[in-house]
Formats: C-alpha cells, sequence, structure tokens
C-alpha cells in the first residue's frame, strides 16, 4: 500500500499563507485602534434572522437548525419561527433599553414575508447584513457559479427593495463559502463579509474582482456554539461573554481598542428562560464606561479611517 | 504482519500502577508537568488521502480552516505570553511546514525556550495508506526542517492528526527520536518496544486535551480549568510515591479564545504556586526517566 506519489508533494509550501487572499498578520503587531468616545471594546451584536422553508434542501448542504423529521416536520419549522415572532422582539427589546444600535443578518424572504418586523428594526437605528435568501440558500463548493451570483444579488436586492438601502455586509448561511464567493461579494458591490473567523478586528481580504473586508464574528462566541453545541446553560453563557470583555478589555490597555462579536439567534437566546440573564449581561456591558455596542459597518467605517 | 500481531502488537510490557518502583523527579517534585501547544498549519484546498478526509465541509472549509488560522494571527501570541508570565516552556508539537509559512510563531517558541518535535508536515496530510519510503520521507523532512529553522534536533513525534501505521514507532525509533506521544496508557514515561534503538511514550493526554475539553465533553472554559486542576492535584498526590507525569495539549486558538484564555491561567497559577510540580519540558522528562531504568 502507498499513497500517490503526489500526496508528499507540497506545492504551496512557501513563505505566507498557502492562498492569496490575505496576507499573514500578527494580531499584537498592528497600529492600536482608538475607537469613538475612549472606548476600550465595542461589542458587536450579530442576530441572525432566518426563514426554514418547512421542505429543506441538502444542496449543497442542510443549513444548522433545518428540518429534521419526516415531513411536515411542524416541531423544527415552528420552534424556529418562534424566533422570528417573540425572539427576535425580545432581543431587540433588550438591545434598546439600553439604546444598543446593532446589526441584525436577515434572509430576504423575512423582508418579504414580515415586513412590519423589518420596519421594526429599520426604524430602531440597526443595520441589516444580508443573510442569503433564506435557509435553503446555502453555499459551498461544487455549486454553479451562476446561481450563486443569483443567490446573492437576489438577497441584497429583496433587502434593498424592503429597506431602501443596500446591505453593506454579507453573511453566509454556517459562515460557508465556495472559492468564488468574497469575489462575487465585491461584483455585487458588498463592503464586508463576516465568514472568516480567523482574526478578531477587521481585514482586507482580496479577490480577482478587488479587495473586500472581512469582519470576522467569532463562531465560539455565539449562542448557537455555547447552548445548542456545547450545551452550556444561559448563565455559562453569559460568564463566557463577561470574561470574553473583561479580557479584551485587558488587552485594550496596551494593544488599542479591542472588539468582541455576539452572534445571537432568535430562537436560542429569545426564549422565556434564558432572555432574562441576557438582559442583565446586556445591561452590565452598558453600564461599563470602556463598553461600547457598535453595528458591523460602523466598526468597518472606524478601523478603515484608521488604516 | 499476522493477525495475531495485529491484534496485539505488543507496545510495551504490562506494570500493574501498584508497587511500581520509585520514579524520582528532581529536588523532591512529585509531578513532571508539560505544556504540549500544538502549532499548527492547515491546507486550505489540502491533497486528498484516500483514508481520511482533510476536512468536514467541501474545500473551502471556511469556519474550520479560519479558526485554526486564529492560532497563528492572534492566539498563539496571547497563549504563548502567558506561559512565559508563569514559568510554563512549551514543547510543541509542530506541523513543520510552519517554519516555512509562518516562521514568526516558530521563532517566538524557541525564543522562549521551547522544545519542537514532530507533528508531521501539516496537520492536513496524514500517514495512513503511506508505504515505507513515503513514511522515511516525512520523518526526514520533519528532522530537516525543525533542525534548519531552530537549529534543534527533534526528539519526539505526535503522529499528524494521529495518523500512524503500524511501522511509526519503528522507524522514529531507527531514526533516533527519543519519544513518542501517540501512547495513552500511563500516567508515568514507558519504555516502548521497537526494532531498534529506544523509544519512550511520555504521558500525552487526550482527556485533558482542550479540543476534547471543549468539543467531546462540552465543557465551559471553567470546567476545563477545573478539571485540570483536578488532574494535577491527583497526579501529585500519586507522585508521593512514584512520579507522575502530567501533560497539558493545546491548541491556541481553542484555549486563546478571550472567553477561555482568563481561566486557564488559574491553572498555571495554581500549579506553579503548589510546590510539586517540576514544569520543565518533554525531552527533559525523558532524560530523567532513562537515567532511573538504565
Amino acid at each position: 500500500m502507498s499513497l500517490d506519489p503526489a500526496y508528499l508533494e507540497y506545492p504551496k509550501r512557501r513563505r505566507g499563507m498557502d492562498h492569496d487572499y490575505y496576507p499573514y498578520s500578527n494580531f499584537f503587531e498592528r497600529k492600536p485602534l482608538q475607537w469613538p468616545d475612549a472606548k476600550k471594546l465595542l461589542v458587536w451584536p450579530v442576530i441572525s434572522l432566518e426563514y426554514f422553508p418547512m421542505v429543506p434542501s441538502d444542496d449543497p448542504f442542510r443549513a444548522p437548525g433545518h428540518m429534521q423529521t419526516a415531513y411536515p416536520d411542524y416541531r423544527h419549522y415552528t420552534a424556529r419561527e418562534y424566533g422570528t415572532r417573540i425572539g427576535i422582539y425580545r432581543l431587540l427589546g433588550a438591545f434598546e433599553k439600553v439604546g444598543a444600535r446593532i446589526s441584525v443578518a436577515i434572509n430576504s424572504v423575512i423582508a418579504e414575508r414580515y415586513p412590519e418586523l423589518i420596519r421594526d428594526i429599520v426604524a430602531g437605528g440597526h443595520e441589516i447584513i444580508a443573510h442569503s435568501t433564506d435557509m435553503n440558500g446555502t453555499i459551498a463548493s461544487g455549486m454553479d457559479v451562476a446561481e450563486e451570483r443569483i443567490l446573492i444579488i437576489r438577497s441584497l436586492d429583496a433587502l434593498e427593495k424592503a429597506t431602501g438601502t443596500r446591505p453593506r455586509g454579507w453573511l453566509s448561511i454556517a459562515r460557508s463559502q465556495s472559492f468564488h464567493t468574497a469575489r462575487l461579494l465585491v461584483e455585487a458591490g458588498v463592503d464586508y463579509m463576516c465568514d472568516w473567523v480567523n482574526d478578531e478586528l477587521p481585514y482586507a481580504f482580496q479577490t480577482e474582482a478587488g479587495p473586500i473586508t472581512n469582519l470576522p464574528l467569532n463562531h465560539e462566541l455565539s449562542d448557537r456554539q455555547i447552548i445548542n453545541v456545547q450545551q452550556q446553560s444561559v448563565d455559562s453563557y453569559t460568564q463566557q461573554m463577561t470574561d470574553a470583555a473583561n479580557w479584551l478589555i485587558g488587552e485594550a490597555e496596551t494593544s488599542g481598542g479591542r472588539m468582541m462579536p455576539m452572534h445571537l439567534t432568535p430562537y436560542i437566546m429569545g426564549l422565556p428562560y434564558r432572555i432574562a440573564a441576557f438582559e442583565r449581561l446586556i445591561a452590565d456591558f452598558a453600564e461599563r464606561p470602556d463598553i461600547g455596542f457598535s453595528r458591523g459597518d460602523t466598526i468597518i467605517d472606524n478601523w478603515d479611517a484608521q488604516q | 504482519m499476522s493477525n495475531a500481531q495485529k491484534a496485539d502488537p505488543g507496545l510495551y510490557d504490562y506494570l500493574p500502577y501498584r508497587n511500581r518502583p520509585a520514579i524520582e523527579w528532581p529536588d523532591g517534585k512529585t509531578c513532571a508537568v508539560w505544556v504540549a501547544p500544538n502549532l499548527e498549519f492547515y491546507e486550505l484546498d489540502p491533497a486528498v488521502n484516500p483514508h481520511r478526509k482533510s476536512w468536514a465541509k467541501p474545500h473551502p472549509d471556511v469556519v474550520g480552516y479560519a479558526h485554526r488560522d486564529h492560532a497563528n494571527r492572534v492566539s498563539h501570541w496571547r497563549m504563548a505570553e502567558m506561559m512565559t508570565k508563569h514559568g510554563f516552556p512549551g514543547s510543541v508539537s509542530l506541523s513543520v511546514a510552519l517554519c516555512d509559512h509562518i516562521p514568526e510563531v516558530v521563532e517566538d517558541a524557541r525564543q522562549r525556550g521551547w522544545e519542537f518535535f514532530s507533528h508531521g508536515i501539516y496537520n492536513t496530510r496524514y500517514s495512513y495508506g503511506m508505504d515505507e519510503a513515503q513514511e522515511r520521507a516525512i520523518i526526514e523532512d520533519s528532522i530537516a526542517t525543525v533542525e534548519r529553522a531552530t537549529g534543534q534536533r527533534i526528539r519526539g513525534w505526535l503522529a499528524p492528526a494521529l495518523t500512524h501505521t503500524p511501522r511509526t514507532l519503528d522507524l522514529i525509533a531507527e531514526y533516533g527520536l527519543d519519544y513518542t506521544c501517540d501512547l495513552y496508557h500511563d500516567d508515568q514515561p514507558t519504555d516502548v518496544k521497537v526494532k531498534s534503538g529506544n523509544l519512550t511514550a511520555i504521558p500525552y493526554s487526550l482527556e485533558v486535551n482542550d479540543h476534547y475539553g471543549f468539543f467531546i465533553y462540552n465543557m465551559s472554559p471553567r470546567e476545563y480549568a477545573d478539571t485540570l486542576i483536578r488532574q494535577y492535584d491527583r497526579l501529585a498526590d500519586d507522585g508521593e510515591q512514584s512520579g507522575t507525569v502530567m501533560c497539558i495539549p493545546l491548541h491556541s486558538y481553542l484555549i486563546g479564545q478571550p472567553h477561555r484564555i482568563g481561566a486557564f491561567e488559574s491553572v498555571l497559577e495554581h500549579i506553579a504556586a503548589d510546590g510539586r510540580a517540576w514544569i520543565t519540558r518533554a525531552g527533559d522528562i525523558v532524560d530523567r526517566f532513562r537515567e532511573q531504568i538504565a
């Protein structure tokens, strides 16, 4: 038994990365950032607002949280809808109580199905990030490029039509991209994407069509990861987010402004038995003078102005 | 290799935990503690091994790749600084291609006085299916690459992504490597039966590996810290009879996340303050063990 000799050849073994999307960069050797109002830490909440068709698609893969039983999967369909009816309003309420403006990553069919909700989000001063069309709109290699381009444009167009503003940011479902996604986003006029979780500040990402900024939405600091995947309680979640914030504020003392993504799912965090602990976390952060809340586009603009 | 040999490869002799000869660590310490940061490089679009997929998703697996790239950009520096602050050297499980891709990280580890052993070329290239010449090639590549980058001759091996062949242990011993991190049968070093040379199995750990802690056992950062402290306390107690070894195997992209690193600091503080820990490197532990069994 032996392997193809090519398995022991390493054509991309060289100085730097094994691709041309971005160069290596040491997080601790960059010019320190200054955030507005002398904040040391900007918390960037992103609520994912998702619509799961009751007939799931596995092409190219089935989205996390999607249908699981034989048709009709009332339990998962409706439990996800709980998020878009109730959970989202509990989360928005928590942020409105402290005057925070945040980002909401929205499946564009939500704009078509629930225009009242979109109006409330826009009226709250929140940013809308394009988050595909619906939860069957997953992306991965193997997908036809023309189809992927249409998916991206349809999402952006529908959200622009509903709000009057074209989203500047993009979040892929499960942060899953093909080798074409970043280029297609540039071609569609998107300023930033949130999918690459390799950093804790924005950075420039190169494509054949020009640069795009990646604003890393850390999946480890998401309610899905901590509560659903790792099966931790909401109290553990709030402890972990508090520990993270404290650590990052400590780093900011010497290394410049830090950012903490807070990825939220309405049907996970918006449940009655979890939301009170979450509201306390947000209220605690709001009371601390060194912590601010920010939309993604505001972070990008602040970062960009200091490059 | 016959089926009987396959079923029981005879890796080592059985040695009951009760009434073992005393292993003594320097200065009367009872537990040798070593920290094993995995400094790795994963490829975005690696060649395909017919026996194991590199990534769960079609390439590019953006989250899988980017999560691990966080190590070299961000979290290595966080983890390494904390280890140095509390006096813990690293014994590095190294994807040796990191020497080529991101020499900054390797040089940082070298300057901190850390020891390097091989964890394969990339953590996305597996040994499964290799013939002997191919396996020799990755061992020789590992020795040459690390020597060129750091001046150190590697003394140990942790199979790339824990992929072995039945030849691996014999081959690394033949090349003069002193220890393997791939056998999990003991809390003390063990002689491994190899065709030539000498090979010691040093206790590494999957059970208290941060990957297991966070993704197999789904621990919170504070639960994982408490686990490490309990592991240490028991091994330091047991070591009163005969010295034990505790390894803390780490991946900075896990332990160096902002919600985890603070809790981890309490572990290093606890072990450093306890007074019974010989805080050292893998090669030192193997040397001291061999002096006593010779």
